[in-house]
């Protein structure tokens, strides 16, 4: 409704509403004290004007009550807006646990997606209607930001770490997708599209053949596709080697990896470790940052032998081992 | 300040009322001036801390490779030039005897050039180890990456911090030659007072710095 | 009294070069901020003019990108935070404070030369190339991205950070140590608390952004990684390291404009300010919690969330010392005897547009709207509000009002208000619509951009030509009266303060006999405070 005055932004996410309501509410409030202060001055600047030149006017030393006045009630809505905006983004930082998973990838100039089930896309990000989705991000060269105006989020996607934003999309349709964070000469067609679809028809997208597909065919399909990054991962795990040391014998030169994520993991220097994404990210590309307690600093680094994408679908299939 | 020759208490500057407000103006500039260097030394300690907490294990065995017996030295060095400076500037304060004060400042100078000196040694064979970042990098020791990153900082920091000392010796070389001439005594030592803020400034630093840098992870 | 004044003790080109008068050494300042300043204005009006239509038709992508920056270097460093202090703030800190020159003149002198020479460096980095950065220099485009002249315009901006250094150094120690016989504190012009607190944030923050764009060079000359993740560095320390000096920067900006609004609001209410002690303290405040809010600018960059809330319960807190200052302007229009000379009508101007500056600044410290508007049109605007509409406003005001002081001269007054007018209205049309293409989501530095935010675009556009025309204006009658000009009097706003007690133009010593104080800073009322 309110996009029909050409002020506002299509409004397609549960996040988008709520972002409005600040907005609308921040607009009252400086609204009111720019009109107060415009007023005010208008007024006075008529009513006192100079109407001789050997004018003076009374001496007005100031009034504390008045200043602890105009000092405390800004502060108090200032806090009510703090708090309102910390409470948005509170639960903009906190994804749904049922939250479908999406990967991105940024760098110069374009946005690589990549769904779980192992549908790949570039510059276009195809999702569900009315379901949460966490899109893990990361860069491949320098800072990017993903920025969805329709669904009012945004986040910079870091070289050398992962950062996350969640959304869930509530009206089919296609909307713009920016990157918002300076990347360099093409900065500004780095851009693409998100595009809401109906579930049914996300999961005929997913299984690649872009028409609807129905009922048990489609839950097949996705079946077949979901394994396909840990799958991939899983590949990777084999090809780099990775299995000869880390495996779950006693004696073994790595330590297990079953069950390893989500973890504590207690480190040689004696501190201890909680293994997330950015964990295992690190001890693939700079193994001796952290060593397991108990274990040599032998492993070779990977730098340069995985890209972005490979480190996702390794991770993507350490998660899946759970310990026997 | 000025321009005369002798051993007659400087002129005051013309902006000035007498020749205390012209001392305390310049004693408080120096003071604003070193709050100034220690925020410009502090973005390179909170890079250190950020980094060192980041990565402890490699910033203790890149610091173990650092040469604890130069640094100590260069320490001791240090502090004495510290106090042959405190010693030049209470001789301006309350004697006319030039030579004594030259001769302190003299004394500064040498043991500044002997801290850079040793410096000098250090930095050569960290170069003949291929510690010096960049192309050349080589180290043996568990994660080279952030052990580059502690040479790295390593080198910014106490160069900077040579950088300084080079300064101050190029300052203490003038003050010399001004205090043979007689230029400072009782009634005028500002230059000499000031120039000694900046050292012992100078040495402060490095008191952080050699914990920071070499004795680390010397604990056990 | 002879006819001997700052002016025509000498008329040689050394005796400009070398001048150790901080009245001199302003003028000199005056000119080169200038040129800095129509430089970066016709990069932007380039910009401007590219963003017309939505697709690439006046500049290439790279072209683009080094406009934007290079606007954002030379306004910022070279305009914005030299502007006010180093050109009324030399002028007046000594004259304002009864005192015959800065406690360092040949710093001062050094100053502006360093100035000079940063200025020479980052300009040698425009004409060989350009640097596509941005002025905030994110690693690790800067450091490994991009292939433009980076090295010099760091080199150029890390020099003239000493020049800003020294210019603080400066006038802390003056503040401190020469004011006049019975200038207590709390009879301090209001301008002079702001200069004071503006100095303290250049002492301060200038080191930390100095050796920050050293490292920025150090990485990308030698290749090692102190800011780069593919070695181990952390980009968005650098972020920090430069936040922590360029929001404080802001306050730079603004608190001299405050400052001159100050005075301004004072003279033409011909009224003592409302509550003297509340603007003076809360320059302070602000100069205090400026420091403290940096992460503000990095509500999406990664960094915690709770160091994000914690920022954005300060940012909201350091809202607090403007409104009051805002708050306590008005009521000193209250019962007063108010003219509309141009620098009044500046003043006003000031106060409606850094009302919106500041009140747009609570929707970007508002985390959860921060992550929508960040980073897009509405940040834009919103910064162009506070040092536009704010700084630069204040500025133009203060050097109408001090214009008879400095030069001798009167500038036409029915032209200027005419200026004033035409940029205020320049400027609501330029960047208004800026916040709404903001919320509409048009990300900032784009150069291309989707068709329907082009309407906006053309007023935004449109407005920048008058905004143009209303800054060539001033350039051109202040010029104009410096030979055509009515011979100024004394005090020909019948204002009080010292510096309106000497003549105009003040002569080299600026007092014939150094002014003793005995009453408060405002004396329009009641008792007239006596100044021998």
């Amino acid at each position: 409704m309110l996009e029909k005055l050409g002020l506002f932004p299509a409004a397609a996410s549960t996040h988008a509403g709520r972002v409005d309501a600040l907005y609308l509410f921040l607009i009252g409030v400086s609204a009111f004290f720019a009109i107060l202060i415009a007023t005010l001055i208008v007024v006075f600047a008529f009513k006192y004007r100079r109407r001789s030149d050997d004018e003076q006017p009374k001496l007005i030393e100031g009034s504390l009550a008045l200043e602890l006045t105009w000092s405390i009630v800004p502060f108090g809505i200032a806090m009510l807006i703090f708090l309102w905006g910390a409470q948005l983004f509170v639960s903009l930082k906190t994804p749904p646990k049922n939250a479908l998973d999406v990967f991105v990838v940024g760098r110069q100039w374009m946005w690589k997606v990549q769904h779980l089930e192992g549908r790949r896309e570039i510059d276009e990000l195809h999702v569900p209607v009315g379901r949460p989705v966490k899109l893990t991000l990361t860069s491949e060269d320098v800072i990017h930001s993903f920025f969805v105006p329709a669904f009012r989020i945004k986040q910079d996607a870091v070289p050398g770490r992962y950062t996350e934003e969640w959304f869930e999309a509530t009206a089919v349709g296609s909307y713009h997708l920016f990157c918002s964070q300076y990347c360099g000469t093409e900065h500004s067609r780095m851009i693409g599209r998100v595009v809401v679809m109906e579930p049914a028809d996300y999961q005929a997208w997913l299984s690649g053949d872009g028409r609807p597909a129905a009922g048990a065919n489609a839950a097949l399909a996705t079946n077949a596709a979901a394994v396909s990054v840990a799958t991939a991962g899983e590949g990777l795990f084999k090809d780099l080697g990775c299995a000869t040391c880390h495996k779950s014998k006693p004696g073994a030169l790595g330590p297990s990896l079953a069950g390893v994520f989500g973890s504590q993991v207690q480190l040689q220097s004696g501190a201890s470790v909680a293994a997330d994404e950015s964990y295992l990210r690190e001890s693939i590309l700079n193994p001796d940052a952290k060593i397991v307690a108990g274990y040599q600093p032998v492993m070779p680094t990977f730098q340069g032998q995985v890209s972005e994408e490979d480190l996702l679908q390794l991770i993507t299939y350490i998660k899946t081992l759970r310990s026997s | 300040m000025s321009d005369h020759v002798g051993t007659l208490p400087a002129a005051t500057a013309h902006q000035f009322d007498d020749a205390v407000q012209q001392r305390d103006a310049s004693g408080l500039g120096m003071w604003v001036f070193l709050v100034t260097e220690i925020l410009f030394f502090g973005g390179l300690f909170t890079i250190y801390t950020v980094y060192r907490s980041l990565y402890p294990e490699a910033f203790g065995h890149a610091s173990g490779t650092l040469d604890i017996t130069l640094g100590a030295v260069n320490t001791a060095v240090l502090i004495g030039s510290s106090l042959t400076m405190a010693l030049a500037v209470h001789t301006a304060q309350v004697s006319r005897n030039r030579r004594l004060v030259a001769l302190f400042l003299c004394a500064t100078i040498v043991l500044g050039g002997v801290f850079l000196g040793i410096k000098g040694v250090e930095y050569a064979q960290k170069f003949h180890e291929h510690h010096v970042p960049g192309p050349s990098f080589h180290y043996s020791g568990a994660d080279a990456q952030h052990a580059e990153l502690f040479f790295c900082l390593y080198f910014l920091m106490t160069g900077l911090h040579a950088l300084h000392m080079v300064i101050g010796v190029g300052l203490l070389s003038v003050l010399a030659v001004m205090a043979l001439r007689g230029r400072f005594g009782p009634s005028y030592y500002t230059p000499v007072e000031l120039t000694g803020l900046y050292w012992h400034f100078v040495d402060i630093v490095w008191i952080f710095l050699f914990p920071l840098l070499y004795l680390v992870e010397r604990h056990s | 009294m002879s006819d001997t004044n700052y002016l025509n003790v000498d008329y040689g080109i050394r005796s400009w070069l070398l001048t150790v008068d901080h009245k001199r050494i302003a003028l000199l300042y005056l000119g080169s901020i200038t040129v800095m300043f129509f430089l970066g204005g016709v990069f932007a009006l380039m910009i401007r003019l590219e963003l017309l239509t939505p697709a690439a038709d006046v500049v290439q992508a790279d072209t683009y990108n080094k406009l934007f920056t290079m606007h954002g270097i030379i306004m910022v460093f070279f305009f914005l935070i030299p502007s006010i202090p180093a050109t009324l703030g030399n002028f007046l800190v000594p004259m304002m404070i009864g005192a015959r020159d800065l406690a360092f003149p040949r710093l001062n002198l050094a100053s502006w030369y360093i100035f000079l020479v940063g200025a020479l460096f980052t300009l040698w980095a425009v004409f060989t190339g350009g640097v596509d950065t941005g002025w905030t220099f994110y690693t690790p485009y800067s450091t490994v991205g991009a292939n433009t002249k980076v090295i010099p315009a760091a080199v150029g901006i890390f020099i003239n950070g000493f020049s800003s250094i020294l210019t603080g150094l400066n006038f802390i120690v003056t503040i401190h140590r020469m004011r006049a016989p019975g200038l207590t504190w709390f009879r301090l012009p209001l301008f002079i608390w702001a200069t004071y607190a503006t100095s303290v944030i250049f002492i301060l923050g200038t080191p930390v952004i100095a050796i920050t764009l050293a490292l920025v060079g150090v990485e990308r000359a030698f290749h090692i990684g102190i800011f780069d993740p593919a070695i181990g560095g952390d980009p968005i320390l650098f972020q920090h390291l430069f936040w922590f000096y360029s929001h404080p920067a802001v306050y730079i900006m603004i608190l001299p404009s405050m400052g001159v609004v100050s005075e301004l609001i004072t003279c033409f209410a011909r009224k003592s300010p409302f509550g003297y002690s509340f603007i003076a303290i809360s320059s302070l405040a602000i100069a205090f919690l400026g420091f403290l809010v940096w992460g503000h600018h990095m509500f999406v960059s990664g960094q915690s969330a709770y160091a994000s809330l914690i920022f954005s319960f300060l940012s909201f807190a350091v809202a607090i010392p403007s409104a009051v200052k805002v708050f306590n302007w008005t009521a000193t229009l209250y019962r007063g005897s108010i003219a509309f000379q141009a620098p009044m009508l500046y003043a006003l101007g000031f106060i409606g547009l850094f009302t919106i500056g500041g009140l747009t600044g609570l929707f970007l410290a508002s985390l959860g709207l921060d992550v929508h508007v960040h980073d897009t049109y509405f940040v834009v605007a919103h910064f162009h509000y506070i040092m536009v509409g704010g700084a630069l406003m204040g500025y133009l005001g203060g050097i109408h009002f001090w214009w008879p002081k400095i030069t001798g001269r009167m500038y036409p007054e029915t032209l200027s208000k005419i200026a004033a007018l035409v940029v205020f209205l320049g400027f609501n049309l330029t960047f208004f619509p800026q916040f709404i293409l903001g919320y509409l989501g048009m990300p900032r530095r784009y150069h291309v951009y989707p068709d329907e935010f082009q309407v906006l675009n053309v007023m935004s556009t449109a407005g920048a030509s008058v905004l143009g025309l209303g800054y060539l204006l001033p350039m051109g009658y202040l010029l104009w009266s410096l030979r055509y000009g009515a011979r100024a009097p004394a005090n020909p706003w019948q204002a009080t303060g010292l510096e309106w007690q000497t003549p105009s133009p003040p002569p080299t010593e600026n007092f014939v006999v150094t002014p003793i104080v005995t009453g408060p800073a405002y004396c329009y009322a009641g008792e007239e405070a006596e100044v021998v």
